[in-house]
């Protein structure tokens, strides 16, 4: 530890910040980008006004939130109230840690690798930490003494645990094949083509993985912990000026984590086409840089997408959901991957067989379900909905 | 004292902060909270020791779910500030102060025959060796049947759950 060169020390400490500042505004942009997506696909502009095409919007919207009044309730338990979202927000920054976020940038002769911490856990480091954030959510609702925050926190400290499952199941396959815990390797092991990458061989697992990352950050369909209708805002509801801004900070800096984790795992990570090999030492790197953080941005794009175009899950439906379809899809995954991946050692054969196998498990399922749920009884009262009356009308 | 020491000094007084507060605040809450902290602290204990993924399973397993089950009854039940009289009585007490006094023995004999250079040795010797693909071949190959019976027992008592619980809820209808 003692004998690091200067620059590698100081490289660290650049990465670290460079990479903390790039959530920071990438929050800011998602923010941004929320609004004007939901805009554009509900037919109207969005915000437009502050700065070219609005951009500066949530600049104004940080400024409002420091200036605003920072309300603590009087029926609230404070050091919790104050804690909780400080709680939820660290652990969506310290994640990003073991990211990689390119391939490496040689400079004086050192092999800069471009992520802050290449550690032999890496998965399970942020398995970890992302089954912290959950304390958050619920101290937050249990600070706030309140029946809706309550009911809140209660759903989504049930949603969390039940989908974090499903979460760890799904990646099991890929570390079988690659047999590393370690994200870098992870993404070294995934060719520079399309077909090589993991999401290919463990279609079912990536399905079910990004469904279950989806609830994991509370966006819809599965924010039923803030359903507006329901429960006012949920957990936050007590919240307000930067405490209540944090909330919003660590769901966005959740969704990008997430994002960037499920294209280091599934989406082969900064690879594309051997693009990432074109440039010197240098430039190789930068590029690399780029093709991941392009490929992030698609996938956050289809978080924002799925908002807006899904309804929300009713609750009874988000535990069959993450029990009955998502779990046995992603255990089945596992037993498959092991068993093929053993006789055969062919990445082709199991991804067939991945597919193939999730495909019986969900019909069986369903089979299974649509057997047991009684049919509902049919009323005689409406007689004017008929088939009669209709026949007549043609 | 290297950084390595700081550390070592700094988790283990986080750890029994936590430990300590586990019994003297009087909410459930900050008790569950105050033993999440000490999980938390012991895993960066077992970083320093080089075992990355025993502090990982550590934090997943206890931080992550089984204390949040355990906030999760407490919200449920609303359970309420405990009262100053509480409900430990003279027999209690006189069993407490025995184990006290064992444990500390224990703690002391601990500390005194770690301090001697040969289980030093043994420990940096057994360092490297703690990588989760090293774990992963012990447990499959020489601790093949323990590993297999504790997961048998795990699928017991996951069944015994399941069938308590489904026949209150027949009962029921």
């Amino acid at each position: 530890m003692e004998n690091l060169p200067l620059v590698l020390i100081l490289s660290s400490i650049v990465k670290i910040l460079i990479i903390v500042h790039l959530l920071l505004v990438g929050v800011m942009l998602m923010i941004w980008a929320e609004r004007r997506v939901s805009g554009w696909m509900q037919d109207r502009l969005g915000p437009n006004r502050v700065g070219p095409q609005g951009l500066l919007q949530p600049v104004a919207d940080g400024l409002k939130f420091m200036f605003k009044e920072d309300i603590i309730p009087d029926h609230v338990d404070k050091p919790l109230y104050v804690l909780a979202p400080a709680m939820l927000l660290v652990p969506a920054l310290i994640v990003v840690a073991v990211v990689p976020f390119g391939s490496s940038i040689t400079l004086f002769g050192h092999e800069i690798p471009l992520q802050i911490a290449d550690i032999n856990i890496g998965i399970l480091y942020i398995l970890a930490i992302t089954s912290l954030g959950v304390y958050g959510v619920v101290l937050g609702a249990w600070a706030s003494n309140n029946k809706y925050s309550l009911l809140g926190g209660l759903r989504s400290s049930a949603q969390m645990i039940s989908y974090e499952l499903t979460l760890g199941l799904g990646i099991i396959g890929i570390l079988m094949l690659t047999s590393s815990l370690s994200l870098r390797t992870i993404a070294i092991e995934q060719g520079s083509y399309p077909w090589q990458w993991n999401f290919l061989i463990h279609f079912p697992a990536f399905l079910a993985f990004t469904t279950a990352m989806f609830a994991e950050t509370n966006r819809l369909p599965f924010d039923l912990a803030e359903a507006e209708q329901e429960l006012v805002a949920g957990y936050h509801t007590e919240y307000s000026s930067m405490k209540f801004a944090m909330f919003f900070m660590a769901e966005y800096m959740n969704m990008i984590v997430g994002s960037a984790v499920t294209v280091t795992l599934f989406l082969g990570g900064w690879h594309f086409f051997g693009l990432e090999n074109v440039g010197g030492p240098v430039w190789s790197g930068l590029i690399s840089f780029g093709i991941f953080f392009v490929k992030t941005a698609i996938f956050l794009f289809g978080f924002i997408w799925v908002r807006w175009t899904l309804p929300r899950f009713r609750y009874d439906q988000l535990m069959n959901f993450g029990w009955k379809f998502l779990l046995p899809v992603a255990l089945t995954s596992v037993v498959v991957t092991g068993i093929l991946w053993i006789t055969t050692n062919s990445r082709l054969v199991v991804g067939i067989g991945n597919a193939i196998s999730a495909f019986i498990v969900v019909s069986i399922v369903a089979g299974l379900l649509v057997m047991t749920t009684p049919k509902p009884a049919i009323q005689e009262s409406d007689s004017q909905f008929a088939p009669t009356a209709l026949d007549a009308v043609e | 004292m290297n950084a390595e020491q700081i550390l070592f000094i700094l988790f283990g007084a986080v750890s029994l902060i936590g430990a300590v507060s586990v019994i003297s605040f009087r909410h459930p809450i900050y008790s569950a909270l105050s033993l999440v902290v000490t999980f938390f602290a012991q895993a960066g204990l077992f970083v320093l020791l080089g075992a990355h993924f025993v502090a990982a399973v550590q934090v997943i397993v206890y931080a992550g779910a089984i204390m949040v089950l355990f906030l999760f009854v407490i919200m449920l039940l609303n359970l309420g500030t405990l009262s100053a009289k509480g409900p430990i009585g003279p027999k209690l007490k006189g069993f407490a102060v025995i184990l006290g006094i064992l444990l500390a023995i224990e703690g002391i004999y601990i500390a005194v025959n770690s301090a001697s250079d040969t289980a030093v040795a043994a420990a940096e010797s057994a360092t490297g060796t703690t990588t989760t693909y090293d774990i992963g071949k012990l447990l499959f190959s020489e601790y093949l049947l323990p590993f297999e019976v504790t997961s048998l027992i795990l699928l017991a008592a996951l069944i015994g759950v399941i069938v308590l619980v489904k026949r209150e809820s027949q009962e029921e209808n």
